[in-house]
């Protein structure tokens, strides 16, 4: 009796829970179904699939993992992973930090902030555009080495004759750091040969004229320093002949017991005058004359191409850095802050003492998001890279890709790696999991 | 000497400002500039000769880029696939959001958790198991296939944020719409979805930058012959150098709706960044 009621009276509620059920059912399905096929199945997938070997039919155990420890190519991309984890989120959090408080102390803050922030919404593709023109190592397209090279130019000039060196049974010999000087000293009166070659045609600096044999003047020491090479053939070696030229703007110094008593400079027909100071000297072609040019840094070379390519994240990603941090910076409580400087303490100790501590959580959950985003670096590096110093620049992600979906495609040492990756996000998933239970049971 | 102090203090903070700046604004703005040099002046010298001569700006860049059908179509490539994958993530994310917020069932907890979980997942897990599975059923190479995997691993941090979101709404808002008989589907429709009118439009913008400006996914996923914009320039990428007059406009031209986005919805897009932190 008592059961039948209870049926009676139960059948609408349990009726409505189950179209309770199907309700929420309905409601969930089709992400649910998404997230399982697409997300899911894969890790279990991967798990399956990274312990069998390249064709996938034979069952080889933990052998593709030893793989990864031992193969050489994915130990740089291990290494470099670690570099990229450890120094792009610090750098990029420590940078974020020092904008987000010093915007707030000039009126232009806010248009700064937009334009550190900018990069966040353009792809890595092309951010990898961009910088790979910043990187580029001719001077005359990349800006990197426009720079680096103007401000060395500016305190060290390049100079004319990078190639000129003396011939055969040349006056001249090498001094040994990488400066020439005559074997014999010469007397004044009597005009002084500075032979040299090797200067190309098109290299020959501007206004340089026919070079000119030097007039003998009593008491003063003259000569020629010139190009002493006939194009074509005929002119003798060692003596100034009618189509040479002379190289214009050489420094002349002419040296007594390893000191410098008198310098000069060579006219456009490349004859030179020295005082009389310089009689019985040996003439010195200094190594500034000979230095080559400089061509800047080699950013995306195999030693420079990974911090170049971390220069390249931080500048997209230390906005985002910025503006979480501001936001946190807008919740520090001023009357806080301006206690301490009441207090006497220096901007530097409120920033140290208060402002960093007080942003501590904001501050871990950037560099966690970070760190996330980096072990998983692709775009960056596969484009800014170029092609021959791929390996030395080579990621864990990049290297999955290469490895799974390379010209020598090994699906099962690829799966390897997926679960090696998915293995260093693992300890974050935890943690969220974590946050939002405690916040659940609250 | 205090006052002295405090000058020099704001003078050095000015000049790091303006550097920093700089630094920030060089990059984008030379490739800028370069991108409205031709292809003889590219090579003559650096993109700065433009700045003492802006007379030798041309647009003719981008007239031969717009010329070229692999870039536009391209452009089309990517359209085809961020804006059904940003209509899915939204509609599916939020149905689900919704669930998760408001009906009961069991096992909802430990579920929405495994979702949390799947928050970090790295897309690179899922490119070889995807692949085979999208080669079985013929989803391989097509734009379906890209599009359904962007929703799902879009999906994780949608359904997060809106379910977040959904359950602040206030309990009595919802009770009273049930009195008057409005079923769950309703209700939805009705109340919730404009109540979350915000968060959506946040997660909107932040999935359709993502899935824009998306290359590792349709280097794997997307169709060959009509790849999207980051897929095309990517492989103009190997003859850096001396093909600038194109790399230049097309990264602009595929960086043009990333901007407008960005500088139209800043406040929608910091609050997604913001709330994305965890991703």
């Amino acid at each position: 009796m008592g059961s039948s009621t209870r049926a009676v009276r139960d059948t609408p509620g349990r009726r409505a829970a189950a179209r309770r059920r199907l309700v929420a059912a309905a409601f969930l399905l089709p992400a649910l179904v998404l997230l399982g096929a697409l997300v899911v199945q894969p890790i279990g997938f991967s798990l399956y699939r990274s312990l069998f070997d390249r064709s996938g039919d034979t069952f080889v155990g933990a052998a593709n993992y030893t793989a990864v420890v031992r193969d050489p190519a994915i130990r740089t991309a291990l290494r470099n992973t670690a570099v990229w984890v450890v120094v792009a989120p610090a750098v990029a959090t420590g940078l974020g930090l020092v904008f987000a408080v010093l915007t707030e102390r000039v009126r232009w803050g806010t248009a700064f902030k937009l334009l550190v922030f900018m990069p966040m919404a353009i792809s890595m593709l092309a951010a990898g555009i961009i910088f790979r023109l910043v990187y580029d190592h001719d001077p005359h397209r990349g800006v990197a080495n426009a720079v680096v090279v103007g401000v060395h130019d500016t305190f060290a000039p390049a100079s004319a004759f990078p190639k000129a060196r003396p011939g055969r049974d040349s006056p001249l010999e090498p001094a040994g750091d990488g400066a020439f000087v005559t074997r014999e000293p010469v007397r004044a009166g009597v005009p002084a040969l500075l032979p040299l070659v090797g200067v190309a045609p098109e290299a020959l600096p501007k206004g340089a004229r026919t070079a000119a044999g030097a007039r003998p003047v009593p008491g003063e020491v003259t000569g020629t320093v010139w190009q002493d090479f006939t194009r074509g053939g005929g002119g003798a070696v060692n003596a100034v002949d009618p189509t040479e030229t002379g190289l214009a703007g050489m420094r002349i110094e002419a040296v007594k017991d390893g000191r410098t008593v008198a310098t000069a400079t060579a006219r456009a027909d490349g004859t030179f005058t020295l005082p009389a100071a310089a009689d019985g000297a040996r003439l010195r072609l200094p190594a500034s004359n000979f230095r080559e040019a400089f061509a800047g840094v080699e950013w995306l070379g195999p030693v420079l191409v990974t911090p170049a390519v971390i220069g390249a994240y931080v500048w997209m990603w230390a906005g985002f850095a910025m503006v979480l941090i501001g936001a946190g910076l807008a919740a520090v409580p001023r009357e806080l802050l301006e206690a301490a400087r009441v207090d006497g303490a220096g901007e530097w100790q409120v920033f140290r003492r208060i402002t960093v501590p007080l942003l501590a959580p904001v501050l871990v959950v950037v560099l966690v998001t970070l760190v996330i985003n980096v072990m998983k670096i692709f775009d960056l590096v596969f484009v800014i890279a170029p092609g021959a110093v791929q390996d030395d620049a080579n990621v864990l992600a990049l290297q999955l890709y290469r490895t799974a979906f390379g010209t020598d495609a090994d699906q099962g040492l690829g799966s390897a790696i997926a679960v090696l990756l998915l293995v260093l996000v693992v300890p974050v998933m935890l943690v969220n999991i974590r946050r939002i239970r405690r916040g659940a049971s609250r | 000497m205090n006052a002295v102090r405090r000058l020099a203090g704001s003078v050095l903070l000015r000049v790091f400002l303006v550097l920093a700046a700089l630094f920030w604004l060089v990059p984008t703005l030379g490739l800028l500039v370069s991108s409205f040099l031709s292809p003889g002046d590219l090579n003559r010298g650096g993109w700065w000769q433009a700045l003492t001569a802006p007379s030798r700006l041309t647009a003719s860049n981008y007239a031969h880029l717009l010329a070229n059908d692999t870039i536009t179509g391209s452009l089309v490539s990517t359209v085809a696939i961020a804006v059904p994958a940003t209509v899915l993530v939204l509609t599916l994310g939020a149905l689900a959001g919704y669930a998760f917020a408001w009906l009961e069932f069991p096992g909802r907890d430990w579920l929405f958790l495994v979702v949390v979980g799947l928050l970090v997942v790295p897309v690179q897990v899922a490119l070889i198991p995807v692949s085979e599975l999208f080669g079985a059923i013929g989803l391989f190479e097509t734009t379906a296939g890209v599009v359904l995997f962007h929703t799902a691993f879009g999906l994780p941090f949608a359904v997060f944020l809106l379910r977040n979101f959904f359950a602040e709404i206030p309990r009595e808002l919802l009770e009273a719409a049930r009195l008057d008989g409005a079923g769950e589907l309703r209700l939805f429709s009705r109340v919730v979805l404009p109540l979350g009118g915000p968060a959506i439009a946040s997660l909107g913008i932040f999935q359709f930058l993502w899935v824009w400006n998306d290359m590792l996914v349709a280097l794997v996923f997307a169709d060959s012959a009509h790849p999207p914009v980051t897929v095309a320039l990517q492989q103009q990428v190997r003859q850096f150098g001396n093909n600038i007059d194109v790399l230049a406009p097309g990264a602009f031209l595929s960086m043009v709706v990333p901007l407008v986005v960005f500088f139209a919805f800043q406040r929608q897009f910091v609050t997604g960044v913001m709330a994305g932190a965890v991703k």
